[in-house]
C-alpha cells in the first residue's frame, strides 16, 4: 500500500510514547476493595427479600424440569439450579429503570431477578401465545425491553459484543446507565468476547462483564478446554480491572456487585468479574452428565448451597421456621400458577407466522 | 539520461486525479524516498515518492491540476552530471497528451483489469417515476450521493452515527465517508479496531439500545466475519422477541468484484443476505438510488444490508435536486422501456444490461432493464409485470450463478409467470470459479455485455 496521508496529525514524526503512569495497570485493585470487607451488611427484610427471588428461580427452574419431561417444553431447555446468587445477587445492586442485562441462553434466573413474570416465562417455555415472545422465541430467546432485558441470546458468546453496545448506547445517550453482559466459562473462549473487551476498555464504556463460570462449557471441565481458568484475568491484556466472586453466596455477590457499579459508573470503563459458581443440572435436559461424578455434585448441595445458606443465615438472624415455610408455600403457588397458565394458554395464532419477521412494510 | 516523472496510479482504479501540491520546485535535488507531490485520487490524498535520484527540471504539470490521467509525465528528472535546466519537455506537449489519451487510457486499464468491461458510461433511459416531474437535477458521483444522504440524515437524527474502519481520520477507505468527522465529530462518527464480529455486534447491540447505527464495512468480503450479528442477532431478534426487540442497522460497504483483488476481496453477497428473512437488502446502481436508498435503510425500523460498488462509486449521475430526497424500499425500477425482452439485474450489473440493450436497439431489438434496486423483499410484481410485457427475461448478475438472485427470477417467473413465458429464463453470470487474479482470467470470469447480448439473442430466437 503507498503510504496515505490522513490529516494534519500525520504531519508529526513523533514516536507514539505510552506516559508512565499509564503502565501501571493493576488488576486486583477492586478486588483488594472486596477483600478488605467482602460482604454487603443486609439486614433480615433485604435478605428475606434475596432468599425470595432465590427460591422462586430455584423452584421455577425445578417446575421448567418437570414440565420438559413431561413433553410440554421442548427443544432446548437450561436450567439455572445451583446459580441463583449470581443473577440475584448482581441485579439486586443495578438500577432497573436505567441498567440493562444481557445474557446467554441459560435466561431464565436472570429475568426473574429482573422482576419479569413467572407466567410469561413459563408460556413461553410451552410455546403459548401468551409467553413474553408470543411463543417464537422459546426458552433461549427472550426479550422485555420493558424492564432492560435484552436476551436471551443462542449463539454462544454473542451477548459480550451485544451488550457492550448496549453500553455504547447508554454512553452515547448519557443516561448514566450501566449494562451488564453474562456469559460463561465456554463463551470467554470466543473470539468476540476480546473484541468487545479491546473496544469497551478502549472507549470505556459502562458495562460489567460477568463470567459465570459454572465449571463445565456443555461436559468439557474448564482445565480440559481453557489454558488460564482464573477467568478473572481474561481482561489483563485490556487493561479491565478483575474481581473473582464467590457465586454461591448471594451477600458476596452483592458487595462485588456494588464495587464494580461504583467503578463503572465513575467513567473508568468496564470491569469483569467472575463468578464461582456451580450447576447442578446437565447443561440442557438432554445431558447425561457422564463427565462429572454424583459424588461432586452433592458435594456442592451439600456444602455450598446458595440457598441454604442464606436460609441458615435468615435463622440467626431470628426469623422463623414458620416464615420460611410459608414464603416456600406462597413461592410454590405462584409457580404451579405459572405452569398452569403456561400448560392451559393457547398457542399462537396461526397469523403469528408471518408477523414480527419486518417491521416497516416494503 | 533525463527520467520522465509519470502520475502514478495510486489504487487499483484509479484513472485520474487531481495534482493538488508540489512539494520541490525546479532546480531541487531529490533523492529515493524524498515526497515530490501530493495528488488526489478518488479515494484520497496520497503522497508520490521519488524513485530515482537527480535533480527536477521542468516541472509540467502545475500543482492545482484536475483531472491528470495516469501515465502522463508530470515532470521531468535531470540524471547525475545532466544540466537540470536543459532538461525538455517530451516532444508531446502535456496538456495536450492529457486530454488526448482519454481512450487510451480505458484501454490500458482494459488491459490491467477484467473488470474494466463492467465500466460504461450507459445511464438510465427513463426517469425514475418517484421523483417529481420537473425536479432540477445536478450531476453527482454514487460516493458523494452516499455521503450525503447519511450526513442528511445525521443532521436530522441524533440517534444516528457512523462506525467502522477508517471512517473517521483517513476520512473513509474508499472515502465515502469524507467530512462526515469534521462535521459530526468523533462521538457520532467512530474509528474502530480491525475487528468486524465485534463491531458489528456492538452495532447491533446500540441498536437494541436505541441509536440507529450505520455500521461500514471496509468490503462486505470482511462481513464474513461478522455474518452471524448480521443474521442470528440482527434479523432475527425482532421476530424471536415476538416483535418487541427493533434493530434499526444500516450494514454498509462496497460489494462484488473489484479490480485484480482475488477471490478474497471480490464477491457478490446479494444472494447470501436476501436468503435471510429478517433482513431487507438493497443493492442500487445509480447516484439517485443510492442517495434515495440509503435515506430510507437508515430510517427503517429494520436491520438493512446496504450493498455498494467500489467500481460504481466514481461514476457521475443525475442527482434529483430535492430537499429530502427518499426512495420506497422494495420498488424496482425500469431504466430503459423495451417490448421484446426483458434485461433484470441490480447493482454494477444494471450498467452492463443498459449497454447491452443499447447495442441490440442497433440489431432491432428492444430490450426493457427493470433494475431490482432492493433484492429483498423483492419486487415480484414489477418483474412479472414486465415478463408479461416482453414474454422473455434474462437476467445479468454480477456475481456467482448457483443459488444467485437470478436463480430466484426464474424460479418466480416459472412459478408465478409460467403463461407469459414465450423462452427459458437465462441467467448470465460470472463464471462458477473464485474470481482469478490474472487479468486475463478475470477477464473471462465475469459478466459482459456480450454475454448478455448472445443470451437476449437466445430467448428471442435470433
Amino acid at each position: 500500500m503507498p503510504k496515505t496521508k490522513t490529516d494534519a496529525a500525520s504531519g508529526t514524526t513523533d514516536t507514539p510514547v505510552t506516559p508512565a503512569a499509564e503502565d501501571n495497570f493493576a488488576l486486583d485493585t477492586l478486588q483488594t476493595t472486596l477483600e478488605s470487607d467482602k460482604r454487603y451488611k443486609a439486614d433480615k427484610d433485604e435478605l428475606f427479600k434475596l432468599y425470595e427471588q432465590m427460591l422462586l428461580i430455584r423452584r421455577f427452574e425445578e417446575k421448567a424440569g418437570q414440565l420438559y419431561g413431561l413433553g410440554l417444553i421442548g427443544g432446548f431447555c437450561h436450567l439455572y439450579i445451583g446459580q441463583e446468587a449470581v443473577a440475584v445477587g448482581l441485579q439486586s445492586a443495578l438500577d432497573g429503570d436505567k441498567d440493562s442485562v444481557i445474557t446467554g441462553y441459560r435466561d431464565h434466573g436472570h429475568m426473574l431477578a429482573y422482576g419479569i413474570d413467572p407466567k410469561v416465562i413459563m408460556a413461553e417455555l410451552t410455546g403459548r401465545a401468551a409467553g413474553i415472545s408470543k411463543g417464537k422465541g422459546g426458552s433461549m430467546h427472550m426479550f422485555s425491553v420493558e424492564h432492560k432485558f435484552y436476551g436471551g441470546h443462542g449463539i454462544v458468546g454473542a451477548q459480550v459484543p451485544l451488550g457492550a453496545g448496549l453500553a455504547f448506547a447508554h454512553k452515547y445517550n448519557e443516561d448514566g446507565g450501566v449494562a451488564m453482559a453474562y456469559f460463561g466459562d465456554g463463551a470467554s473462549n470466543q473470539g468476540q468476547v476480546y473484541e468487545a473487551f479491546n473496544m469497551a476498555a478502549l472507549w470505556k464504556l459502562p458495562i460489567i462483564f460477568v463470567i459465570e463460570n459454572n465449571q463445565y462449557a456443555m461436559g468439557t471441565a474448564v482445565k480440559r478446554s481453557s489454558a488460564e481458568t482464573h477467568f478473572h484475568r481474561r481482561g489483563s491484556a485490556f487493561r479491565i480491572p478483575g474481581m473473582q466472586v464467590d457465586g454461591m453466596d448471594v451477600l458476596e455477590v452483592r458487595k462485588a456487585a456494588e464495587i464494580a457499579l461504583e467503578y463503572v459508573r465513575g467513567g473508568n470503563g468496564p470491569v469483569l468479574m467472575e463468578l464461582n459458581t456451580y450447576r447442578y443440572r446437565g447443561h440442557s435436559m438432554s445431558d447425561p452428565a457422564k463427565y462429572r461424578s454424583r459424588e461432586e455434585v452433592q458435594g456442592v448441595r451439600d456444602n455450598r448451597d446458595p440457598i441454604e445458606h442464606a436460609k441458615a443465615e435468615l435463622i440467626a438472624m431470628g426469623m422463623t421456621e414458620e416464615a420460611l415455610k410459608d414464603l416456600d408455600k406462597q413461592v410454590r403457588k405462584q409457580i404451579t400458577e405459572a405452569a398452569d397458565f403456561a400448560e392451559s394458554s393457547p398457542e399462537p395464532e396461526m397469523s403469528e407466522l408471518y408477523t414480527d419477521v419486518l417491521v416497516e412494510r416494503y | 539520461m533525463a527520467i520522465e516523472l509519470k502520475m502514478p496510479a495510486l489504487s487499483p482504479t484509479m484513472e485520474e486525479g487531481k495534482l493538488a501540491k508540489w512539494l520541490v520546485k525546479e532546480g531541487d535535488e531529490v533523492s529515493s524516498g524524498d515526497i515530490l507531490a501530493e495528488i488526489e485520487t478518488d479515494k484520497a490524498t496520497m503522497e508520490f515518492e521519488s524513485i530515482d535520484e537527480g535533480t527536477v527540471g521542468k516541472i509540467l504539470i502545475p500543482e492545482g491540476t484536475e483531472g491528470v490521467k495516469v501515465g502522463t509525465v508530470i515532470a521531468m528528472l535531470a540524471g547525475e552530471g545532466e544540466d537540470a535546466s536543459a532538461v525538455s519537455a517530451p516532444a508531446a506537449a502535456p496538456k495536450v497528451e492529457a486530454q488526448a489519451v482519454k481512450s487510451d487510457v480505458i484501454q490500458d486499464v482494459s488491459a490491467a483489469s477484467g473488470t474494466a468491461k463492467l465500466q460504461t458510461e450507459a445511464k438510465p433511459k427513463v426517469a425514475d417515476p418517484e421523483i417529481p416531474h420537473g425536479t432540477n437535477m445536478k450531476t453527482s458521483t454514487v460516493r458523494d450521493a452516499l455521503r450525503d444522504a447519511m450526513a442528511e440524515e445525521m443532521r436530522r437524527d441524533e440517534r444516528v452515527f457512523v462506525m467502522g474502519e477508517e471512517v473517521a481520520e483517513y476520512q473513509g477507505a474508499y472515502k465515502v465517508t469524507q467530512g462526515l468527522l469534521e462535521e459530526f465529530g468523533p462521538k457520532r462518527v467512530i474509528d474502530t479496531p480491525i475487528t468486524e464480529y465485534g463491531f458489528a455486534g456492538i452495532g447491533t447491540g446500540a441498536a437494541m439500545g436505541g441509536l440507529r447505527p450505520i455500521v461500514e464495512f471496509m468490503t462486505f468480503n470482511f462481513a464474513m466475519q461478522a455474518i452471524d450479528h448480521i443474521i442470528n442477532s440482527a434479523a432475527k431478534t425482532n421476530y424471536m422477541s415476538g416483535g418487541q426487540m427493533r434493530c434499526p442497522i444500516v450494514f454498509r460497504g462496497p460489494n462484488g468484484a473489484a479490480s485484480r483483488v482475488g477471490a478474497q476481496h471480490s464477491q457478490n453477497y446479494g444472494p447470501w443476505y436476501a436468503n435471510v428473512p429478517g433482513l431487507v437488502v438493497i443493492a442500487p446502481y445509480d447516484a439517485s438510488d443510492a442517495k434515495g436508498l440509503m435515506k430510507a435503510a437508515i430510517r427503517s425500523e429494520d436491520p438493512v444490508v446496504f450493498l455498494e460498488n467500489e467500481l460504481v462509486y466514481g461514476r457521475s449521475f443525475e442527482l434529483p435536486e430535492l430537499d429530502d430526497h427518499v426512495l420506497p424500499i422494495g420498488k424496482a425500477r425500469i431504466m430503459r422501456e423495451g417490448s421484446d425482452v426483458t434485461i433484470v439485474s441490480y447493482s454494477i450489473g444494471v450498467g452492463v444490461a443498459l449497454e447491452a440493450a443499447e447495442k441490440l436497439a442497433e440489431e432491432g431489438i428492444d430490450a426493457e432493464v427493470l433494475d431490482l434496486r432492493t433484492l429483498r423483499p423483492l419486487d415480484k410484481e414489477a418483474v412479472l409485470a414486465s415478463l408479461a410485457k416482453t414474454n422473455r427475461i434474462v437476467v445479468a448478475e454480477e456475481g456467482f450463478p448457483v443459488c444467485s438472485i437470478a436463480s430466484e427470477i426464474a424460479a418466480i417467473c416459472m412459478e408465478e409467470g409460467f403463461d407469459n413465458l414465450d423462452a427459458p429464463v437465462l441467467r448470465v453470470c460470472n463464471e462458477d470459479v473464485p474470481l482469478p487474479y490474472a487479468a486475463n482470467l478475470e477477464h473471462a470470469a465475469l459478466i459482459d455485455t456480450d454475454r448478455v447480448i448472445a443470451a437476449v439473442k437466445k430467448v428471442c430466437y435470433r
